[in-house]
């Protein structure tokens, strides 16, 4: 991360805060100091230009800052590394347990349940709750470091899905028909009868929306602020087989059963970006933090790495068996999840690795679901006989944010991000690829600019282009072309045969007779002098 | 095996005890912070509706106010609290802001008081349309016998006192100049008006005063030469001045055409920005002593508060009971707003309308100055455009506005059509900012 990026992330929040640093880089060996080079401002605009400095300075005081901000961070990231000949994926979860420290080992539980499974699971944004939903309807909320269980109860139908909303306090279950919500007490607070056979969720934090995607392949989005469905969109590729939101721009990306990934926004019927990933269904979809990386996993045993900022593979893995389930970490750890065995690879995205870093089996239990858990060194497993919880050393985010998701809230600071996130909330029409599309400048044309206005995405002011064009009639002259001219065209003109002449004989007659027609269509006087070969002689 | 996992001590994160503060951790990695623009832009049209929300401009009224129009009113540039008002009765009151409480009442003149203004010693000059300018003691107001009494020939429009001499100069049929020792004035700097409105001197470059005069002049006068130095005409009449207190060279007019000018003394023959939004004549503007700003009052029964390089008001405020305003004064530590109305009146405005005076706490003004930054960054957007433009304003100033527009439109489309129809370049564009001015005389 650079400084740069630090300064243009936090923006606004620190830069009257802005602690001064010697923004003069120093060499290796400290003895040649280079100032910053001083910017020649070429803006007649005396205003502009002052403008242009002040901000500027700003963003040099902002960098500083962010830059200072680094020394903040007081956690360490875990790591795990192997000795001589040890490989670190040959470690297992006992020997790892034995090896850390005791409240880690307290974390990585294993809970058996055979008759409910196979499991899905989610955290909260803080990771500090988990949610348990199996198969066969059994659902469980519960803090898994001080052992506190919120709620747990069976809804007595098939459950396929499991989602937080924006704090623990609430969650969707998709069941057997709908989607219902419950709140932290196990209450059924809501029905969403609209959802219909939901197979996969979606929550967007920042914008209070819930997606979902069922067996009948509608993209469904519904505020959970407001309650009201912002739209629904037919994906018209059957049921869709993944799901994953990506955390940088909050478009889901969902994968489909041709071996397509599609892109998805609520502002637009189409889908934004339509990839070919696999040649088979694809079983899942995950997206890095920073939003610049996809993971796919296809029926066809390929485990690919994309950059969504190109749509361009990057390199591909394989599974002996296809993957059924993949995660990524904070820190971009990659969990895969195929048949019984789970293997997590790190620093997977960028380059390309030989083996994976840890790998563990639960015999007999397919893998069914895998989560990493915010801000803390577990990865959670759901699979056919139970839920398991395995230490993977270093896919957590050391340092928290306490303003944006914080393991430690208490009641009242969870009360206080709840109403600070509600009127924060983004609009659904701030969802693009680019989500920093907002407060710049439209390069359009005014008129295209008030089309997509009203069309919102250019994918469909495109269509309406060309539809306009379409409409637009063509300049047709009626062609002065007949076969028989045609023909007497063609035919070289110094040899005159019959042929030739007959057919010469019958155009003359035919250009008479169009002739006649067309003075007619006007009301002139029609020659009908012609009146056959038979009445002829009496004419005249 | 060389291992560490995260494992944070609650003990690091937790308050020990419920009395304490929980502590904040930050991590200022921008993939933690996600949708920057987006939240920053809500966050700011958030700011914008709630300063919207806390509007309240009105403060209160000064004690009961006048029986009769206030025309007048002067405000101590020494004092942050004391301020006097002249009425049309003939009466001066003394008003204390901080309780808004009469201090005083005289009955100072016959007729109508056109001009007050505050000597070096914070005594009290006040003329009125008797022909007579009356020195009052501010200390002992009751007494209701002038420490001293100027007459002069005609009635007297206004009066303003010198900032660092016994000198004040008065604006009747003439501009004079009194000391304040002597009856008999010490100089003349007329030029040309029947009648002069309004004489104000120039508070950083102390010896020029300038007068406004009915016939549609702007006179810059010298006290060192003891006579007039420039002519400015007008297309139509000016009613008030107010020079810049930071840059001395720069005055207000306040001008019939609905219109105030901003002038530059030294170079007359263009005005450096014109303030429109009024709909009938400006009758005084007064400037912020920050320089920053202009609050200018108008026969429309509203006042509007201007940024010095903006042509357009930032703020309108109005009331239904308040009528034509004929004075508009900041105070001092321009946070607030005096009007003078012709209801008898005196109102107490914020100058900003959504600000409150009460102490805040360290978080508070964090917040509103990280609401203020994020609404200067996104003041662009449309939507936050149109919120912090938005003014309701009564349906006579709309329908007026509208109207103007209309004017406005259809002069221009004339004058386009005769510059179609005429010789290329005989019918040139006229200058904003300059079309108002009829001509400029300097005094050999």
């Amino acid at each position: 991360m650079s400084a740069l990026e630090v300064a243009s992330g936090l923006g606004l929040e620190n830069e009257d805060r802005a602690i001064e640093v010697a923004s003069a880089p120093t060499s290796a060996n400290g003895s040649v100091k280079s100032r910053p080079k001083k910017k020649n401002y070429k803006i007649k605009d005396g205003r502009l230009r002052q403008s242009m400095k002040r901000s500027d300075e700003k963003f040099r005081r902002a960098r500083a800052a962010a830059k200072s901000s680094e020394l903040l961070l007081q956690e360490e990231a875990g790591y795990l590394e192997a000795e001589g000949m040890e490989k670190t994926y040959k470690f297992n979860q006992e020997e790892l347990k034995q090896s850390v420290d005791i409240t880690t080992a307290s974390k990585a539980f294993d809970l058996k349940l055979p008759d409910f499974g196979p499991y899905e699971l989610d955290y909260t944004t803080n990771g500090r709750k988990i949610l348990l939903g199996g198969r066969k309807g059994h659902i469980a909320s519960f803090d898994f470091r001080e052992g506190v269980l919120d709620v747990e109860f069976n809804v007595n139908e098939t459950v396929r899905d499991v989602k937080y909303l924006h704090n623990d306090q609430f969650f969707a279950v998709s069941q057997k028909k709908y989607v219902f919500i419950y709140d932290k007490t196990g209450a059924e607070v809501h029905c969403l009868k609209k959802h219909i056979e939901v197979t996969h969720m979606e929550f967007l934090r920042y914008h209070f929306l819930l997606a979902t995607v069922g067996n009948a392949g509608w993209l469904k989005y519904q505020d959970t602020s407001t309650g009201e469905q912002v739209c629904e969109l037919r994906t018209k590729l059957g049921p869709s087989t993944a799901m994953a939101q990506n955390p940088y721009n909050a478009i889901i990306h969902l994968g489909h059963s041709n071996g397509t990934v599609s892109l998805w926004s609520p502002n637009s019927t189409t889908p934004l970006v339509s990839m070919l990933c696999h040649k088979g269904p694809v079983n899942a979809v995950a997206i890095d933090r920073g939003g610049n990386y996809m993971t796919s996993a296809g029926a066809d045993g390929q485990l690919k790495i994309w950059d969504v900022r190109m749509y361009k593979e990057v390199h591909a893995y394989y599974t002996p068996t296809p993957a059924t389930t993949l995660t990524l970490s904070d820190r971009g750890l990659l969990g895969v999840g195929w048949g019984p065995h789970v293997s997590v690879w790190k620093d997977a995205l960028k380059v390309k690795q030989k083996s994976p870093y840890m790998t563990h089996l639960s015999p007999g239990s397919a893998v069914s679901d895998l989560r990493f858990c915010p801000f803390d060194d577990i990865l959670a497993m759901g699979h056919d006989n139970g839920v398991s919880s395995l230490i993977v050393p270093g896919s957590g985010e050391a340092n928290f944010d306490a303003l944006e998701a914080n393991p430690y809230e208490t009641v009242k600071q969870r009360r206080e991000t709840e109403v600070q996130g509600l009127l924060n909330k983004l609009q659904p029409e701030m969802i693009a690829l680019d989500p920093n599309f907002i407060g710049g400048i439209d390069a359009r044309a005014p008129d295209e600019r008030k089309q997509a206005l009203r069309l919102v995405t250019t994918s469909e002011t495109d269509k309406i282009k060309e539809e306009n064009t379409k409409l637009q009639p063509k300049a047709k002259t009626r062609g002065k072309n007949s076969a028989l001219r045609r023909y007497l065209r063609k035919k070289a003109n110094n040899v005159i045969d019959e042929r030739r002449l007959r057919v010469q004989e019958s155009w003359e007659k035919e250009k008479t007779m169009r002739q006649n027609y067309r003075k007619q269509q006007r009301g002139l006087p029609v020659d009908d002098t012609e009146v056959g070969p038979a009445l002829s002689r009496f004419g005249k | 095996m060389i291992i560490k996992t995260l494992s944070r001590s609650s003990d690091t994160y937790l308050p020990a005890r419920s009395t304490e503060i929980s502590r904040v951790s930050r991590n200022l990695d921008p993939s933690l912070h996600p949708f920057e623009r987006a939240r920053e832009y809500t966050r700011a049209l958030n700011a914008t509706k709630l300063e919207s929300v806390f509007a309240a401009p009105f403060v209160g009224q000064l004690g009961n106010g006048h029986t009769d129009g206030v025309y007048s009113l002067a405000k101590d540039f020494g004092k942050i609290n004391s301020v006097a008002s002249g009425s049309g009765d003939g009466t001066v009151k003394f008003w204390d802001l901080t309780s808004r409480d009469q201090h005083a009442s005289i009955s100072a003149h016959k007729g109508i008081v056109k001009g007050l203004t505050v000597t070096l010693e914070g005594n009290l000059l006040s003329c009125g349309m008797d022909s007579t300018v009356k020195l009052w003691d501010v200390s002992a107001p009751d007494s209701s016998v002038p420490l001293k009494t100027f007459l002069g020939s005609s009635g007297f429009t206004g009066v303003d006192h010198h900032r660092s001499r016994p000198t004040f100069a008065t604006s009747s049929s003439k501009v004079e100049v009194w000391d304040l020792n002597r009856s008999k004035p010490i100089s003349d700097l007329s030029w040309g008006a029947d009648n002069v409105n309004t004489v104000k001197f120039n508070q950083s470059e102390q010896s020029i005063l300038a007068s406004t005069g009915s016939d549609r002049s702007i006179v810059i006068h010298d006290t060192r030469s003891s006579s007039p130095v420039q002519k400015l005409v007008t297309s139509m009449r000016s009613n008030a001045i107010s020079w810049n207190p930071m840059e001395a060279f720069v005055f207000a007019a306040a001008n019939e055409d609905f219109n105030t000018y901003l002038y530059d003394m030294r170079k007359l023959t263009r005005s450096l920005n014109v303030y429109k939004n009024h709909v009938a004549a400006v009758m005084d503007v007064d400037f912020s002593p920050t320089g920053q700003e202009l609050v200018t009052g108008s026969y429309d029964k509203t006042l509007r508060i201007f940024r010095v390089r903006d042509g357009h008001s930032r703020d309108v405020y109005h009331t239904k009971r308040m009528q034509r305003l004929f004075c508009v004064k900041f105070t001092m530590d321009a946070k607030y707003i005096l009007s003078g109305s012709d209801e008898g009146n005196i109102r107490v405005w914020r100058s900003e309308a959504s600000s409150r005076s009460g102490a805040q706490s360290a978080r508070q003004r964090t917040k509103l100055e990280y609401d203020a930054a994020l609404k200067e960054r996104y003041k662009n957007m449309p939507e936050i455009r149109r919120i912090s433009r938005h003014r309701h304003v009564p349906s006579h100033i709309k329908t007026a506005t509208d109207i103007m527009k209309i004017e406005i439109a259809s002069r221009e489309r004339k004058e386009e059509n005769v510059r179609r129809r005429s010789k290329k370049g005989s019918v040139p564009y006229s200058k904003e900012r300059e079309k108002h001015i009829l001509g400029v005389a300097l005094k050999e």
